[in-house]
C-alpha cells in the first residue's frame, strides 16, 4: 500500500515542472514587490511565479526577506510596492481572514486555552461549517497526522513533534490553495525532521496543495522543494530546482550558501570552442574547464568546485588525467561516510576534498601532512562570473 | 554554600514580620475586647461585632464602600486594558510616550494633589459631588495600576497566537474575544482586584471628592476616630482586614496559577 503510494507520487515529481511550460498559467505572482520597514528595504523588487501544486521553497540567511515575502503573500504584512495575485485575485488589501491561504507558524502558535480538537476545528468554524461537518473534518486531519487518540489534550501535554502535527493539521483543515510554512521543522531534532520532511512531501501529494516552505536550512529545502529560491538581502539570487542549485549555481554567493563548494579565483587565458583555459595562482600549469558562458580572455572569473567532484590521491596521476593540485594534508574531518580533507596548496590557499569511505580497511590511509594529488575533469566545475 | 537559614536571616525575618503585623494583631486580638475601655483587656467577647451590625451608618458606609469600588474597579479593567493594548500593541504612534506618561502619572502622584485637581474639576463643571464622583475619582487613579499590570502581561504575549487566528478566518474583533481576552484574563482579573482593594481603602480621594450623603467606611471610621477609638472600630477594622487578605490570596493565587501555566507550557515547549 505505502509502496503504491511512493511509486505513483515518484510518477509524479519526475514529470512535474509546470515552470519550464510557457503556457502554464501560475497559481501565484509575485510582481515587483517591494516592502520597506522605514529605512530598511526587507524584500527589494521581487517577482516570482509559484505554480499550483508545486512545493516551493524560499531558502536564505536570517534576514534575507524570505519570512517578510511569506508574510505579505499572508496579508499580515502590506507590500510597500508592487502586487500579489492569487490564482488572478489581486490580493492588495485583502485582510489575512479573507485570503484563501493558510500558514503554520514556526512556533506552531497553537491556541493555548483550547484542545487540539478545538485547534484544529477553528478554521472550519471561522468558515461557518456546520457542527457534523467540522467534527468529520477534525476527525479525518486528526487521521492525517496520526493523533486520533490526543484529541482532547492541551497543546502543552503534547511533546514537540506531536505540536507540529497539530499546527499543520489546523492549517490544513481549511483546505487552503495555498499553505504556508514559516521553518516548520525548525524546533525539531535531526532525526524527527528528517523523517517529517518526507511525511510533509506525502501530504503536499496526496493534498494536491500547493506549498510555500521558509526556511534556513538548505538540506530541508533541497530535500523537500520542487524548486528552490535563493535569497540574500531582500533580492531573489536564484530560483531553480534543487539539482540545478546544487549544480548550476549562478553566483557565488549560491554556490557557497548551499553545500560546501571550493572558489578559486582565475583569469580566463584562451577559450576553445566550450573549453576554457584558466590561469589561478594556485597551480602553475593552466586549468582545462568545460564552459558554455559568453566569457573572453582577460576576464575575471571563480570556478567554483564542490569537494565531491575531485578526486584525492597519494600517487602522482599521469599527465592525462587533467587538472592537478600538488598540496599536503592540512587537516582530516572523518564523517564516517566520507572523509573531508583540507588540503594545504604551497601558496597557503587551503581546498576541500571530500572522498567516501567505501571500505572499511584501507592499506594506506591518507593521513596528516602527507603529500597528495587532487585531479578533477573538465567537467567538474561551474565557471562564475559574479 | 549555606543552604541553612542564619541567625541573621531569622532575626531579620522575625523583626521584619513583627514590624509589619503586630499592630494589626493588636488591632484584632482588642476587637474581642469585652471592656469599653480600648487599652483594658476586659475578657473575650464578640459584642462588638453585634454592635457593628445594628450601627446604620456605619453599615450604610459599607455599602457605599462596595458600590463605589465595584463600579469603579469595573470600569478601570475596561479602561486599563484598553489602555495597556494602545501602548503595547500600537508601535510607534505620535504622542506615544506622552500618553504613557500620562497613564502612569497618577501611579507617583501624590493622593492629595489627584484629589485636590477632582474637586476643583467636580466644581468648575458643577457636578454635583457624592457617590458618582467618588466613583469616577476612583477610577482614574486605579485604572493605571491596571494598566500596568495588564501590560506586564502583553509585552511576554505571543502575537503569533492573534496572527493564526486571523489567518484561519478569524475578524480582529472576534480574535481578541476568543483568543487574546481569554489568555490575558489572570493579568485582568488581578488587575481588577487591585483596583477594586485600593478603592476599597482610599481615605484621601474620597474625602476630597465626597459630597453630602456618600460617606465611605474610611471614612467613617476616620472621623468616628478623632472623637475616641471604639473596640467597634477595632471591629469593623478587622472585618475589612479579613475582607482584603481574602481578596489579595485570590489574586495572588490566580497570577500564580497564571505563572505556573505559562512556565508548564515553555517548559513543554523547549522540549
Amino acid at each position: 500500500m505505502a509502496k503504491a503510494r511512493t511509486q505513483t507520487i515518484g510518477a509524479v515529481r519526475r514529470t512535474f515542472s509546470p515552470w519550464t511550460d510557457p503556457s502554464a498559467t501560475p497559481l501565484i505572482r509575485f510582481e515587483n514587490v517591494v516592502k520597506s520597514f522605514g529605512a530598511f528595504t526587507a524584500v527589494n523588487h521581487v517577482s516570482l511565479d509559484i505554480y499550483e501544486r508545486e512545493f516551493f521553497a524560499l531558502l536564505g540567511p536570517s534576514g534575507c526577506g524570505k519570512t517578510t515575502l511569506m508574510r505579505m503573500l499572508a496579508g499580515f504584512e502590506e507590500p510597500t510596492e508592487g502586487r500579489i495575485t492569487l490564482a488572478g485575485q489581486d490580493l492588495t488589501g485583502v485582510p489575512p481572514y479573507e485570503r484563501p491561504v493558510n500558514m503554520m507558524f514556526q512556533s506552531y502558535a497553537l491556541f493555548p486555552h483550547m484542545s487540539v480538537a478545538d485547534n484544529i476545528a477553528f478554521g472550519p468554524k471561522q468558515a461557518g461549517m456546520g457542527k457534523g461537518e467540522i467534527a468529520a473534518r477534525v476527525e479525518e486531519m486528526l487521521a492525517l497526522v496520526k493523533l486520533e487518540s490526543f484529541a482532547k489534550r492541551k497543546p502543552h501535554q503534547l511533546s514537540g513533534g506531536q505540536r507540529q502535527r497539530v499546527a499543520l493539521a489546523r492549517a490544513v483543515a481549511n483546505r487552503p490553495k495555498v499553505l504556508l510554512l514559516d521553518e516548520p521543522l525548525g524546533a525539531l531534532d535531526k532525526k524527527l525532521r528528517e523523517e517529517t520532511q518526507f511525511e510533509l512531501m506525502d501530504l503536499q501529494q496526496s493534498l494536491g496543495m500547493t506549498f510555500l516552505i521558509v526556511t534556513h536550512d538548505q538540506e530541508e529545502a533541497m530535500t523537500v522543494a520542487d524548486r528552490i529560491a535563493v535569497m540574500n538581502h531582500g533580492v531573489l539570487v536564484q530560483v531553480d530546482p534543487p539539482a540545478t542549485i546544487y549544480e548550476q549555481p549562478a553566483t557565488k554567493y549560491v554556490a557557497d550558501f548551499i553545500g560546501d563548494v571550493n572558489i578559486i579565483a582565475c583569469k580566463v587565458e584562451g577559450c576553445f570552442g566550450s573549453d576554457l583555459r584558466l590561469a589561478t595562482s594556485l597551480t602553475p600549469h593552466p586549468l582545462q574547464v568545460t564552459h558554455s558562458g559568453d566569457q573572453k580572455p582577460g576576464d575575471e572569473v571563480w570556478l567554483a568546485i564542490r569537494p565531491e567532484k575531485m578526486r584525492i590521491s597519494l600517487d602522482a596521476p599521469d599527465a592525462a588525467a587533467g587538472n592537478c593540485f600538488e598540496g599536503e594534508i592540512w587537516d582530516i574531518g572523518y564523517l564516517g561516510d566520507l572523509s573531508v580533507y583540507h588540503v594545504e596548496l604551497p601558496c597557503g590557499t587551503r581546498i576541500k576534498v571530500s572522498q567516501p569511505n567505501l571500505s572499511r580497511v584501507v592499506e594506506r590511509p591518507i593521513t596528516w601532512e602527507d603529500k597528495v594529488y587532487v585531479t578533477f575533469t573538465p567537467h567538474a566545475g561551474v565557471v562564475l562570473s559574479r | 554554600m549555606n543552604r541553612g537559614p542564619t541567625w541573621f536571616n531569622v532575626t531579620s525575618l522575625v523583626l521584619g514580620f513583627a514590624f509589619l503585623y503586630i499592630p494589626i494583631l493588636l488591632l484584632i486580638i482588642y476587637s474581642f475586647n469585652g471592656s469599653r475601655l480600648v487599652t483594658i483587656w476586659g475578657g473575650f467577647s464578640t459584642e462588638w461585632y453585634v454592635a457593628l451590625l445594628h450601627d446604620e451608618q456605619l453599615l450604610d458606609a459599607v455599602w457605599v464602600t462596595l458600590r463605589v469600588a465595584a463600579l469603579s474597579s469595573l470600569v478601570a479593567t475596561v479602561l486599563g486594558t484598553l489602555a495597556a493594548i494602545a501602548l503595547t500593541r500600537y508601535g510607534r504612534f505620535t504622542g506615544r510616550s506622552v500618553f504613557s506618561g500620562m497613564t502612569y502619572a497618577p501611579l507617583v502622584m501624590p493622593e492629595v494633589i489627584t484629589g485636590l485637581s477632582l474637586l476643583l474639576l467636580f466644581v468648575a463643571i458643577g457636578f454635583e459631588r457624592g457617590f458618582w464622583t467618588i466613583m469616577l475619582a476612583h477610577t482614574t487613579f486605579t485604572m493605571c495600576f491596571v494598566a500596568v499590570v495588564v501590560q506586564s502581561r502583553l509585552v511576554t504575549f505571543d502575537r503569533s497566537l492573534e496572527e493564526a487566528a486571523l489567518d484561519l478566518g478569524c475578524s480582529p474583533a472576534k480574535t481578541f474575544f476568543i483568543i487574546t481576552l481569554p489568555l490575558i484574563l489572570p493579568a485582568v482579573i488581578s488587575g481588577f482586584m487591585l483596583a477594586f482593594t485600593l478603592s476599597m481603602d482610599d481615605l484621601v480621594i474620597a474625602s476630597f471628592t465626597t459630597g453630602p450623603g456618600a460617606t465611605t467606611l474610611p471614612m467613617r471610621i476616620y472621623s468616628q476616630v478623632r472623637m475616641g477609638v471604639t473596640p467597634e472600630i477595632n471591629a469593623i477594622c478587622t472585618v475589612m482586614i479579613g475582607f482584603i487578605a481574602i481578596i489579595v490570596l485570590i489574586a495572588s493565587i490566580a497570577t500564580k496559577h497564571q505563572e505556573t501555566v505559562r512556565r508548564r507550557e515553555e517548559q513543554a515547549a523547549a522540549q
